[in-house]
C-alpha cells in the first residue's frame, strides 16, 4: 500500500515521501503524548501526595491537556516592554526546534536492515542510516541549551539570567559524563549507530542488552541526561521557590507552552534512548525477536519500545516528586567529583577488556566494583564543612548566666 | 525568658555510612515512599463547591453584631473593637438611648450607624477581643462576594442580618453569654480567664522545663 503510494508520486519527489510521513506522524504523536504526558505527571503527582488531580475537564479530567492548550493559545501574548524582541521570540522556538531534531535519529520500532527510501517499507526513524547517531544525539541536545540561555539573557531579569547562567554551567558539566557514558556502549559495539547499537542487542538476546555489561554507564547516562534536560532534581534553572521561574520568568502564553514541549520532547528522548541503548530497543525474549516474522510481530516491536520507554518516563516523574532539588555546589559536584571520573574509569575498564579480549561479562564486576569504590571515597572524604563540637550542658548554663 | 539550656538538643546531621554515600539506596528509599502512596492511594482532597469544608468554631470569617435578648444590637458603642482594629477598617457613630423610650430603658448608647469594610478587614478578630459585652463575632462564612466595593461596607442591618441568620447554626455557637449583654456588663459574674488553647497533661510541650519549648 505504501508502495503505491510511493509510486503515484513524480519520480523526483519519491525519497522525500517516507521522511515527510514519517515526520508528520512524529510530531503529531509527540504533541499529543507530550500533553498527555503532562497530564499524567499532574495525575502522578497527585497521587503522590494523596491528593486527586485534574478531574474537572472530561471523564477523569482526560481532556484537561485540551483545555490547557486552549488556554495556552488563547492567552495573550505579553512581549515586555524591556527584552530583545528578536532573541525573546527566537528563543522558545530553538528549545523546541533542538529538541525534536534530537528524535530524528532516535528509532522508534524496528527499522528495517535493509532500508531504502522508495521501496515502501516503514521506515520508523526519520533519519536512517546516520552512522554518527549518538555524536549527532549529543551535539543538537546540547544546543537546546541555546534556547534557555538566549531567552533568559533576552528576557532582561535578574531572575531569568541566573536561571540562564545556572543552565549553562550545567549542561556544560554534565555533557562530558553524558557522552563518557555511552563511549562504552560505541566500543563494544563498534558502532557509533542506535539502529546499530540496538540490532546488536537484539541479535544478542536477552543476556545481550548492554545493562548487563553497563550498569553503571546506564546509571551515569540516565542522571545526566536528566540533568541536560532539567528536570527535577536538576532543574536549578527554574527552581520556583528561588528563581520565581528561572529562565522562563518572562514567558507566557504559547512561548512559555513550547519551553514545556521541549522539556517534554527531551524527556521522551531520554527515555527512548536508555530503553534503546541499555535495554535491548524493542527486542523482548520469546515475543519479539529478530527472526520473528508473525503476523503483527512489527506492531509488537512497536509496543515492547514503547512500553519500555514509558517505563523510564514514569521513572523520570516519579523522581521528579521524590527527591528534593541538588543544592548548586553539590550538583557541580556530583558531575566533575563523581560521574566524569566513573565515567571515565568504566571507558577504561571497556578498553581492558576489548585489548585484552577477556570475558565480556567481566564488565559486570567491574561496574559493580567501580560502583562501591565510589562509595568508600564517599564514606571516607572529608566533609566541606567542619561538625560544630557540643558544648557541655553545665558550660553552656555558665555562659548563659554570663550573658545576663 | 530565655530557654532553659536542659531544653536545647543539638542535633547533628548523622554522618553518612557506606550504602548511603552511594545515593542509589536513598532513592530507591524514596521512590518506594511515593510509590506506596500511589499503590495505597487514599485521597484527602475535598470536592469543594459541592462538599463544604468542616470549618471550626473558632474560624474567623465574617462579622456580626449580636441581638440582646430583647433583640436590639448588643453593641454599646463604646468603639473599642474600632480602637483595637489593626486595619482601622471599623467606622461607629454612636447616639443616646432615647431616654423616653421604655424599649432602651437600661441602655446609655447605641450605635447609630456600624460600618465595617470587609475588604480591608484582614480577619484577625481583634474586634471581637476587644468588645466588651461581646457584641461583634466572627462567623464561619468566608465566601463572601459583591460585585462592588460598596456592597462589601457591611453596615449594621447587614451586619445583624448575619447574626439572624447564623446565631442557630451549629458551626457558629453564639460563643458567650447568650442574650445578655455580656461579662463586662455584670460585674458580679465575672469569668475566670484560661489560655486560649488547653494544653493536655501529656502533651509534650506541658513537660518543658520552660514555657513553650517543645522538647
Ligand atoms: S477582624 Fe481585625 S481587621 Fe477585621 S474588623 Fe476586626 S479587628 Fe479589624
Ligand atoms: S467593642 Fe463591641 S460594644 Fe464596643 S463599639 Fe465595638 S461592637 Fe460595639
Amino acid at each position: 500500500m505504501l508502495e503505491q503510494l510511493i509510486n503515484w508520486f513524480p519520480e523526483w519527489a519519491r525519497p522525500f515521501i517516507m521522511p515527510m510521513l514519517t515526520i508528520a506522524i512524529v510530531l503529531q504523536v509527540n504533541l499529543g503524548v507530550c500533553s498527555y504526558l503532562i497530564l499524567l505527571e499532574r495525575k502522578l503527582s497527585a497521587w503522590m501526595q494523596d491528593r486527586i488531580g485534574p478531574n474537572r475537564v472530561g471523564p477523569w479530567g482526560l481532556l484537561q491537556p485540551v483545555a490547557d492548550m486552549l488556554k495556552l493559545l488563547l492567552k495573550e501574548d505579553v512581549i515586555p516592554g524591556h527584552v530583545n524582541k528578536f532573541l525573546y521570540v527566537l528563543a522558545p522556538g530553538i528549545s523546541v526546534f533542538t529538541t525534536m531534531l534530537a528524535f530524528a535519529v532516535v528509532p522508534f520500532g524496528p527499522v528495517p536492515r535493509n532500508l531504502s527510501a522508495t521501496d515502501g517499507q516503514f521506515p520508523f526513524i526519520i533519519a536512517p542510516g546516520v552512522d554518527l547517531g549518538l555524536v549527532f544525539i549529543f551535539a543538537v541536545t546540547s544546543l537546546a541549551v541555546y534556547g534557555i540561555i538566549l531567552g533568559g539573557w533576552a528576557s532582561n531579569n535578574k531572575y531569568s539570567a541566573l536561571g540562564a547562567m545556572r543552565a549553562s554551567a550545567q549542561v556544560v558539566s554534565y555533557e562530558i559524563p553524558l557522552g563518557m557514558s555511552v563511549v562504552g556502549l560505541a566500543l563494544l559495539t563498534g558502532s557509533m549507530s542506535i539502529e546499530k547499537i540496538l540490532l546488536h542487542q537484539a541479535d544478542a538476546g536477552i543476556l545481550g542488552w548492554n545493562i548487563w555489561f553497563q550498569p553503571l554507564a546506564c546509571v551515569i547516562f540516565f542522571a545526566a541526561a536528566m540533568a541536560e534536560a532539567q528536570r527535577l532534581p536538576f532543574d536549578l534553572s527554574e527552581c520556583e521557590q528561588e528563581l520565581v521561574g528561572g529562565w522562563h520568568t518572562e514567558y507566557s502564553a504559547m512561548k512559555w507552552g513550547l519551553f514545556f514541549l521541549g522539556e517534554y520532547t527531551h524527556v521522551i528522548t531520554i527515555s527512548f534512548l536508555t530503553s534503546i541503548l541499555f535495554f535491548g530497543g524493542w527486542h523482548f525474549p520469546w515475543i519479539a525477536e529478530p527472526e520473528s516474522q508473525y503476523l503483527g510481530s512489527t506492531l509488537v516491536k512497536v509496543l515492547v519500545l514503547l512500553m519500555k520507554s514509558f517505563a523510564f518516563i514514569i521513572v523520570i516523574q516519579m523522581l521528579r516528586w521524590t527527591i528534593p532539588r541538588f543544592r548548586f555546589d553539590q550538583l557541580m559536584g556530583l558531575a566533575w567529583k563523581v560521574l566524569i571520573p566513573l565515567a571515565t574509569l568504566n571507558v577504561i575498564c571497556v578498553m581492558i577488556v576489548k585489548q585484552f579480549h577477556l570475558n565480556q561479562w567481566w564488565l559486570l564486576p567491574m561496574s559493580a566494583a567501580l560502583f562501591l569504590g565510589a562509595g568508600l571515597i564517599g564514606t571516607q572524604s572529608s566533609r566541606p564543612f567542619a561538625r560544630r563540637t557540643v558544648e557541655p550542658v553545665a558550660e553552656a548554663h555558665g555562659h548563659h548566666a554570663h550573658a545576663h | 525568658m530565655p530557654i532553659n539550656p536542659k531544653d536545647i538538643e543539638w542535633v547533628e546531621e548523622p554522618s553518612m555510612n557506606f550504602w548511603e554515600s552511594t545515593y542509589l539506596p536513598a532513592v530507591f528509599d524514596g521512590l518506594r515512599t511515593t510509590g506506596q502512596h500511589v499503590a495505597d492511594f487514599h485521597p484527602v482532597t475535598e470536592f469543594y463547591p459541592e462538599q463544604k469544608p468542616d470549618l471550626p468554631s473558632h474560624y474567623r470569617g465574617v462579622h456580626r453584631l449580636n441581638r440582646d435578648d430583647k433583640g436590639r444590637v448588643k453593641c454599646v458603642a463604646c468603639m473599642m473593637c474600632a480602637t483595637a482594629c489593626p486595619a482601622h477598617c471599623i467606622d461607629i457613630v454612636a447616639q443616646d438611648a432615647p431616654k423616653d423610650d421604655p424599649h432602651w430603658a437600661d441602655r446609655d448608647k447605641f450605635p447609630k450607624s456600624f460600618v465595617i469594610d470587609e475588604l480591608k478587614c484582614i480577619y484577625c478578630g481583634m474586634c471581637e477581643e476587644a468588645c466588651p459585652v461581646d457584641s461583634i463575632e466572627l462567623t464561619n462564612i468566608f465566601d463572601l462576594t459583591g460585585m462592588s466595593r460598596q456592597e462589601m461596607m457591611f453596615d449594621k442591618e447587614k451586619l445583624l442580618s448575619v447574626f439572624d441568620q447564623t446565631k442557630d447554626s451549629a458551626h457558629n455557637p453564639v460563643r458567650t453569654h447568650k442574650g445578655k449583654l455580656g461579662h463586662a456588663s455584670d460585674f458580679t459574674n465575672l469569668h475566670t480567664l484560661g489560655p486560649a488553647t488547653t494544653v493536655r497533661a501529656d502533651d509534650r510541650s506541658a513537660k518543658a522545663n520552660s514555657a513553650g519549648v517543645i522538647e
